[in-house]
């Protein structure tokens, strides 16, 4: 335990050669941990995944300062495929699976880093226990799937390549409420008993707080604040930016909702 | 036009004598919207009107909260009609001090911007309901479902003023006619570094007076512009905007929000510009920071310019008169760089730029010299209407503020004290006769409370607040915000406090700045979250030593800060540790950081405290968290017992 298994420090991304979403980023996480990286639209949440990842590069983004390591090694601005080989499997936004193949065959493509037969069928085992309505929908085409079962073949893709960490865009995207707990309780699950250490990015602050051992908020490309989830949930910004609470500690209520927003001190 | 005593009279002068020239302009939804002078002169009618309609009387007084905007002096200007006095109470303001100012000022009308303000009021709305009568907003978002009776929009005010003159036709002229100079047009909030901010009222007669002694100084035309970005609550805003665009007849442009003003004034291209030294100071870094990321050529260019353009203005703060050479890098360095600088700034048509409020450093001064903008120093304050002394044109000196505005009358008491005295001299404190007494002596002089002194030339040069001037224990004289203005040259330090007449030694807390240390920690590869993780790092508290090693070398032995620590927060107005207009409020730092200063004068290295935050909207948390203290004492100094 404790070891640390992915670390960023002061991690620029410029896109086209002009656009900088990153500067100075720098963020942890531990071996079998769950971090949650949280902020608003536009923050550069996913650019952090994309860049651990190595998906920047199709979309014209590149590292160009700082420095990211893996298990100690140097994994910025390789190849995604490298990357993937090395252990760290991103789940993007929006769950992108193949609409036309079926949820086996979707399943089997993640498990492309593993030669054996006999091994990727343990896997599919595995994530069909994981996941009990993958299992009933083995032949259906992915794209009829609804969102929600859509989110778990994407995590249950992901599984296949038994990643050492699993980088999570929004997973609770789209969902209904009850799904996204349901959701949720599986990545637990997963973190536990598969030991993945898992880089969790949200909006729903309320639900990644739950489940997450250390949190890092970010704004405009930095992180502004970071901590424990109940640090963070006693912060006085927190509480109001994104968890929705009145300083009395009441939800709040959209018939309440002020035109004008107080000022962020991120006090610590 | 001298024959005007009040500022509603100036209105009305100007509405006839050029009825369609531009009085105001405000920005909204990207498009600059034009009120011409009639039509200010109109909105004011119809507000006043419905302000007495409402039953507003002469002797009450109304405030105004918010941004800047046409209906913030549509609202000062019918209140004054009406031979009211309107207070303006800075936006920001935190509940309690909004209290404290309506409620020692008997306000009966409040006009208030929107939903925050309104929030604010609400919130207060026990205390105030017995004198308050009613509320009065100009921005309708999210007040739809407000249901207090005493809430009423702007235009449904005018709407009732325009009903009140058709029963009373005559209303309006007459109450303009019957205004007096020494009626109060304006009760004004001091700074309130030392104590509670105090209400100063000042007379229609004061603010003429001022006008006239400042464009008698630089003559400001009618087709100039201005831009007001600075609270109107200030009363550096309100001596040139109100004061002076009323006087003058120039007009004023209205950012559409704070985040915008530098685009805005870009767009304007203002010909004279007033603003405390923070302003300054951050439009010095900026152009820094741009010109660290620019490339090889321009920052090349630049530097060459910068040099030339420095060597120029010293020249001329000599008094001596330029080579042909010189003249000729001067224009070389004006077409080259500066004028697009200078563009990109917006300062580009600048012809009187002036920083006043506080004092500003000498490099910032010969910065913008250096750039061809010609900005003076003023000093002044709330009792002299903003404005006493001031550098005139061509005779600028950046160790002095100038010399007495014509109309005004300034000597030094025995004790070192900067005494004024002028028809730009308040009348009293508001209700309060003690303090009065004690500001504003005999044959009007008025108790600045500054220590200064005249220079050769006839130029007031200002040391410090009287009360902070002190004598160390081997009699050098300590002035704390000489040695903080000093500190705060470096771009990583953003505000100090510094420590030393009563104690054996000097010592400091230091602010850093959070986005010019940030920069140097990114590229240093160094990593921080928060404000506190940042000041908190061992190679930031080794940066600021140099920075403090640096002015120590310029400062004699006695006056050096041996310790100094870095504040875990920026010092904050809603923590009451700044002013409104973000001056240092060095008592209430000494009673709130006491914990702080004991350690400084202790022997430990760290400390750790349990402090107090107040949120925007009043919340409060409690922090906690240990603070390094870095020693410089020499080693073979010996600390000297007291």
């Amino acid at each position: 335990m404790n070891r640390r298994m992915l670390e960023l420090n002061n991690v620029e991304v410029i896109y086209d050669d002009v656009i900088l979403v990153l500067k100075g980023l720098s963020l942890q996480v531990e071996e079998g941990q769950i971090v949650a990286l949280l902020g608003s639209n536009g923050a550069g949440k996913s650019t952090t995944l994309k860049a651990v990842s190595g998906l920047l590069v199709p979309e014209d983004g590149e590292v160009t300062d700082g420095s990211i390591e893996f298990l100690g090694q140097m994994i910025h601005n390789q190849e995604p495929s490298r990357i993937v080989r090395k252990g760290i499997f991103q789940v993007m936004e929006g769950r992108r699976i193949f609409e036309h193949l079926n949820v086996e065959e979707n399943l089997r493509a993640g498990a492309y880093t593993t030669p054996h037969r006999q091994q990727i069928s343990e896997k599919l085992a595995l994530v069909y226990e994981y996941f009990p309505r993958l299992a009933e929908r083995k032949q259906q085409v992915a794209g009829f799937l609804s969102g929600g079962e859509q989110q778990m073949l994407a995590i249950g893709r992901a599984l296949m390549a038994t990643p050492k960490l699993m980088l999570l865009d929004e997973p609770s995207l789209g969902l209904a409420p009850l799904l996204v707990q349901e959701i949720f309780q599986i990545i637990e699950r997963i973190n536990q008993e598969q030991g993945t250490s898992i880089l969790l990015v949200e909006q729903n602050a309320r639900v990644a707080l739950r489940i997450a051992k250390h949190a890092y908020i970010m704004e405009n490309g930095r992180i502004v604040m970071d901590g424990t989830p109940e640090e963070l949930s006693d912060n006085a910004d927190v509480r109001e930016f994104y968890l929705g609470f009145t300083e009395r500690g009441q939800r709040k209520s959209y018939r309440d909702v002020k035109h004008y927003k107080r000022r962020k001190r991120w006090l610590s | 036009m001298a024959t005007a005593e009040t500022l509603p009279q100036l209105l009305l002068e100007n509405a006839r004598r050029f009825p369609q020239k531009v009085a105001l302009r405000e920005k909204r939804f990207g498009i600059w919207q034009t009120i011409t002078w009639s039509e200010v002169g109109r909105r004011v009618k119809d507000f006043s009107l419905g302000l007495a309609a409402m039953g507003l009387e002469k002797g009450q007084n109304i405030a105004i909260i918010g941004d800047n905007r046409p209906e913030w002096i549509i609202a000062e200007l019918s209140a004054q009609v009406l031979g009211c006095a309107s207070i303006g109470v800075y936006q920001d303001s935190v509940v309690e001090e909004v209290r404290y100012i309506v409620t020692n000022a008997d306000v009966r009308y409040l006009v208030v911007e929107d939903q925050e303000q309104v929030d604010k009021v609400i919130e207060l709305w026990d205390a105030l309901r017995e004198t308050v009568q009613s509320i009065i907003y100009y921005d309708p978002r999210g007040l739809r479902n407000y249901d207090l009776a005493e809430l009423i929009s702007f235009p449904a005010v005018e709407t009732m003023g325009r009903e009140f003159a058709e029963q009373n036709p005559t209303h309006f002229e007459e109450s303009i006619s019957a205004g007096r100079g020494e009626d109060i047009a304006i009760v004004s909030t001091t700074s309130g570094t030392t104590s509670r901010p105090k209400l100063a009222c000042i007379t229609h007669a004061n603010l003429i007076a001022m006008a006239e002694g400042l464009t008698a100084v630089d003559a400001f035309q009618a087709h100039h512009e201005f831009v007001s970005f600075l609270p109107l609550s200030w009363i550096g805003e309100q001596m040139i905007s109100v004061s002076c665009g009323l006087y003058v007849g120039f007009a004023l442009n209205f950012p559409e929000e704070p985040e915008t003003t530098a685009q805005d004034i870009r767009e304007i291209g203002p010909h004279i510009m007033f603003a405390p030294p923070r302003i300054w100071e951050n439009m010095v870094s900026n152009v820094q920071v741009k010109m660290e990321d620019s490339g090889w050529l321009k920052r090349r260019l630049f530097a060459l310019a910068l040099a030339w353009g420095t060597q120029i203005a010293d020249a001329k703060f000599q008094g001596e008169s330029l080579t042909l050479w010189q003249s000729m890098r001067e224009r070389l360095a004006q077409v080259l760089v500066f004028s697009n600088l200078l563009d990109q700034l917006g300062l580009r048509r600048i012809r009187w730029a002036y920083t006043g409020g506080a004092a500003l450093g000498p490099d910032v001064f010969r910065f913008f010299h250096a750039l061809g903008i010609n900005l003076k120093q003023g000093y002044g304050q709330t009792e002299t209407t903003g404005i006493c002394v001031i550098h005139r044109d061509g005779d600028i000196k950046f160790q002095t503020v100038g010399l007495p505005v014509p109309g005004a009358e300034v000597s030094i008491a025995s004790d070192g004290e900067i005494l004024a005295k002028g028809t730009m001299c308040f009348r009293q404190y508001y209700r309060d006769p003690v303090a009065t007494r004690n500001t504003l002596l005999d044959e009007g002089w008025v108790k600045t409370g500054d220590a200064g002194y005249f220079d050769d030339d006839g130029h007031l040069i200002v040391i410090d607040r009287v009360s902070d001037v002190m004598q160390l224990h081997d009699g050098t004289t300590f002035s704390p915000q000489f040695i903080e203005n000093k500190l705060k040259f470096s771009q990583y330090i953003r505000e100090a406090v510094v420590f030393g007449g009563d104690f054996p030694f000097v010592t400091a807390m230091i602010n850093i700045d959070f986005g010019n240390v940030g920069k140097w920690a990114e590229n240093h590869h160094l990593s921080y979250t928060t404000y506190t993780d940042l000041a908190q790092k061992q190679e930031v508290y080794e940066i600021i030593r140099g920075a403090v090693e640096q002015t120590n070398d310029d400062l004699p032995p006695a006056a050096r800060i041996r310790r100094f620590l870095l504040l875990h927060k920026e010092l904050d107005a809603d923590d009451a540790e700044l002013t409104r207009t973000r001056k240092v409020r060095r008592g209430f730092i000494h009673d709130r950081y006491g914990e702080l200063i004991d350690a400084l004068y202790g022997n430990e290295d760290s400390i750790q405290i349990l402090t107090d935050i107040t949120y925007q909207d009043g919340s409060k948390a409690k922090l906690e968290i240990a603070l390094r203290i870095e020693d410089l004492t020499p080693a073979e100094a010996e600390l000297v017992p007291e």
